[in-house]
């Protein structure tokens, strides 16, 4: 699909998400902007702390209630029969979080997929508690057609029975690959390994075919050969069921595996975004630079990318300008901490907040005046 | 599974014996026993036969004998269903507790309906809306319900009850029912009595409960399977009850177990005995007071037996509930 195709699924418009706590103002989100599209895989990285998690669970609207949301994020629904137009623009960040509205897209349009499979899933509930759940909440049988009309087919939606409930659930269980389904449909939790249960838990966000699966950092607590496996799986499903995937991780090498298109995160700012391949190949920013120096070598896990030089600061007591600034290799000083750089497209569909690009220059007079002094003192 | 049965069993069993002896022992402890202070009393007032009739007590209790030989005869008729005779009312403490034991179980059991009745819906309000003026509220109340003793709040009812209301709320029964046989009219005479205890018991307990399921709730919404629940599309009511309360419930079935059990017998003695109820509490006090050593040794044998039969069941339950419990 051509970028002007693509068919927008969620868009995220200057994001931001605020904590108010006892030593100040965190900006956890702090001006995010891109869009998912239908069928395609966003990766999303940066290191521990940058705003991943926060991100995706305004997506969700699930923002812990003390956090302050602005922006706007919208999801575009499509009309399931006939010729699939988009039949809705659900402003998810202005739904109730706990209406009706954003129950049906949790779980059934847009599923999320944890960091920490070993406690995903409730202690005392069968893995197929859990997915026939789900499937109750979310998919229904289309009964008997009860007429056609003007090219569209009428049909009449019932609920699931409790035995294709069952059915389903297997079924599911079946395409993630746990061998045994008709028998671990009924396996507790801590009847599983780590890496079945993040399978299981795949299951269950699958099993209710829906639009966008948020994954965050889902192999992150599993082993390396895991990882692989529950990778190929999700691509392997991405493919059967069209679906988009917004898949969180700090891990390059991962990324690189799955993602179309790729957001750099830094701090809560989103510093660079473009297609997987030009940020590989020809990366804008330094930190994304920094972070591409330091993918781990294939079968090695790292849990911090903790080869970037510096720590990262604390958010209550922000670098002035650039925030990277501290730990910049190309720092530029009297430029670099003293304006912060837009974000702006540097090259085709590459986009960038770095002050070494003229785009990400603001056009105040303050800042164009540091501009200008400092090409007349080269 | 049946072989855990039987090995707490058997460990119960030991149990029972070691406590028996224990108590049994420190119960005779002090020097002269209540029959020589009995016989004392009535040859002071004349009475051959009643002397004759402490001889043949003594003889068939061993009284006279060592100690292990007097725990021996009173153990071996224990298992046997006699536990013995009470001194203080001359009758078998079998038949004295018999009496009173439904009504302190039916006591307890109303006592506990009220508590979590009340608690659990409290404590799950409180910690959804965790610093909420209801939450406030009743964290405040709660706290002045774990400060205030329950004899204390007895006492006060007892004030408000017949020096300003002038009802009767002493005791289980009203006058004209206390020895009649039971009837109808017996029930509902004793349920009009029956609530007051069990409203002092419950609001003492209830306190104690909340702070708990409020505590353990807090925790819960912490875990990472909440959010996946609520990621799902659940209700935020099906969150909670379905899958936080069930996992935050656990620490109360063990207070079920470990404290209930017992509690039976001896839950909320002194606002028994402030209240004057017919239950085994105020028996088991006046026991020890006046060396009543086979009532006292009885009772507390019992209370024992009911927190291993607690234990066990809590052990039961808590693997019937949780799937992660193994029963080894
Ligand atoms: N409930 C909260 N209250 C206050 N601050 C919060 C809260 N949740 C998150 N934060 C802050 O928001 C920032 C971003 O957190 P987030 O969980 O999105 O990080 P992340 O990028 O997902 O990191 P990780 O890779 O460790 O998962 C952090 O600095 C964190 O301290
Ligand atoms: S603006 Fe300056 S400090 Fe910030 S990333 Fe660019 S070069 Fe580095
Ligand atoms: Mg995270």
């Amino acid at each position: 699909m051509t970028k002007e195709t693509r068919d927008p699924l969620v868009t995220v418009k200057n994001l931001h998400v605020d904590f108010d706590v006892r030593d100040g103002i965190v900006h956890a989100v702090d001006g995010a902007s891109f869009n998912i599209y239908r069928g395609q895989t966003l990766g999303i990285i940066g290191e521990s702390g940058c705003g991943k998690s926060i991100t995706a669970k305004a997506i969700m609207n699930m923002i812990p209630k003390q956090g302050k949301v602005t922006g706007e994020i919208t999801f575009y629904e499509k009309s399931e029969e006939g010729s699939g137009e988009i039949i809705n623009e659900i402003r998810l960040d202005q739904t109730d979080p706990d209406g009706e509205v954003i129950r049906k897209i949790r779980g059934g349009h847009i599923a999320m997929i944890f960091q920490e499979p070993m406690s995903s899933m409730t202690p005392v509930y069968t893995a197929g508690f859990h997915i026939i759940e789900a499937v109750h909440l979310h998919r229904f049988m289309s009964a008997e057609k009860i007429g056609g009309q003007m090219g569209k087919n009428i049909q009449k939606k019932r609920p699931v029975t409790e035995a294709e409930a069952r059915e389903i659930a297997i079924e599911m269980l079946r395409r993630v690959g746990i061998p045994n389904a008709e028998k671990r449909v009924d396996s507790y939790p801590h009847e599983l390994s780590g890496g079945q249960r993040q399978r299981v838990m795949i299951a269950i966000a699958l099993s209710t075919y829906p639009d966008l699966l948020i994954a965050d950092e889902p192999t992150t607590a599993l082993d390396v050969s895991i990882e692989a496996q529950i990778l190929d799986l999700m691509r392997e499903l991405q493919e059967t069921q069209d679906m988009a995937i917004m898949f969180i991780t700090h891990n390059l090498g991962v990324i690189a595996e799955i993602a179309d298109e790729i957001v750099v995160m830094y701090m809560g700012k989103e510093v660079e975004r473009s297609d997987t391949i030009a940020i590989f190949e020809n990366p804008k920013h330094p930190y994304t630079k920094a972070l591409l120096g330091s993918i781990p070598e294939i079968g090695e896990k790292k849990d911090k990318l903790e080869t970037i030089e510096g720590m990262v600061p604390s958010p209550f007591n922000l670098p002035s300008g650039c925030v990277f600034h501290p730990r910049c290799p190309s720092f530029m000083p009297g430029k670099c901490d003293c304006v912060y750089p837009e974000y702006a497209e540097v090259a085709d569909g590459h986009w960038a907040r770095c002050l070494l690009y003229d785009g990400c220059w603001p056009e105040t007079t303050e800042a164009q005046a540091v501009k200008n002094q400092a090409v007349a003192a080269d | 599974m049946g072989a855990f049965i039987i090995r707490r069993v058997f460990y119960a069993i030991i149990m029972l014996f070691v406590v028996s002896f224990v108590s049994f022992v420190i119960i005779s402890l002090p020097a002269g026993d209540f029959l020589d202070q009995k016989i004392a009393e009535l040859e002071a007032r004349g009475d051959r036969s009643a002397s004759q009739r402490v001889d043949d007590y003594r003889e068939r209790y061993g009284l006279d004998q060592p100690l292990l030989t007097q725990y021996w005869l009173w153990i071996s008729n224990f298992v046997q269903g006699d536990f013995g005779l009470s001194f203080e009312y001359d009758r078998p403490v079998r038949e004295l507790i018999g009496q009173r034991l439904t009504l302190s179980i039916l006591l307890s059991l109303t006592t506990l309906t009220f508590t979590w009745a009340i608690a659990i819906p409290l404590g799950v309000y409180s910690a959804v809306n965790q610093y909420s003026l209801g939450d406030q509220i009743i964290t405040t109340i709660a706290f002045i319900g774990i400060g205030i003793p329950g004899f204390l709040l007895a006492l006060i009812v007892l004030y408000v009850a017949i020096v300003i209301l002038n009802q009767d709320v002493v005791g289980l029964f009203s006058q004209q029912f206390k020895d009649a046989p039971w009837s109808l009219a017996k029930v509902w005479d004793l349920m009009k009595h029956l609530w007051v205890p069990a409203l002092i018991g419950a609001v003492t307990g209830t306190a104690g409960t909340i702070r708990i399921m409020r505590g353990n709730l807090l925790d819960t919404f912490g875990q990472a399977f909440i959010e996946s629940a609520r990621a799902r599309g659940l209700k935020q009511r099906t969150v909670v009850w379905r899958h936080a309360v069930r996992m935050a419930i656990t620490p109360l079935i063990i207070i079920l177990g470990t404290e209930a059990f017992p509690g039976i017998l001896a839950g909320n003695i002194l606002v028994e005995v402030v209240l004057g109820l017919p239950t085994i509490g105020p028996l088991y006090i006046q026991a020890l007071t006046t060396q009543d050593m086979y009532m006292a040794g009885t009772v507390l044998v019992l209370i024992v037996f009911l927190l291993l039969v607690g234990n066990l069941v809590t052990d039961l339950v808590l693997a019937w509930i949780d799937p992660r419990v193994r029963l080894e």
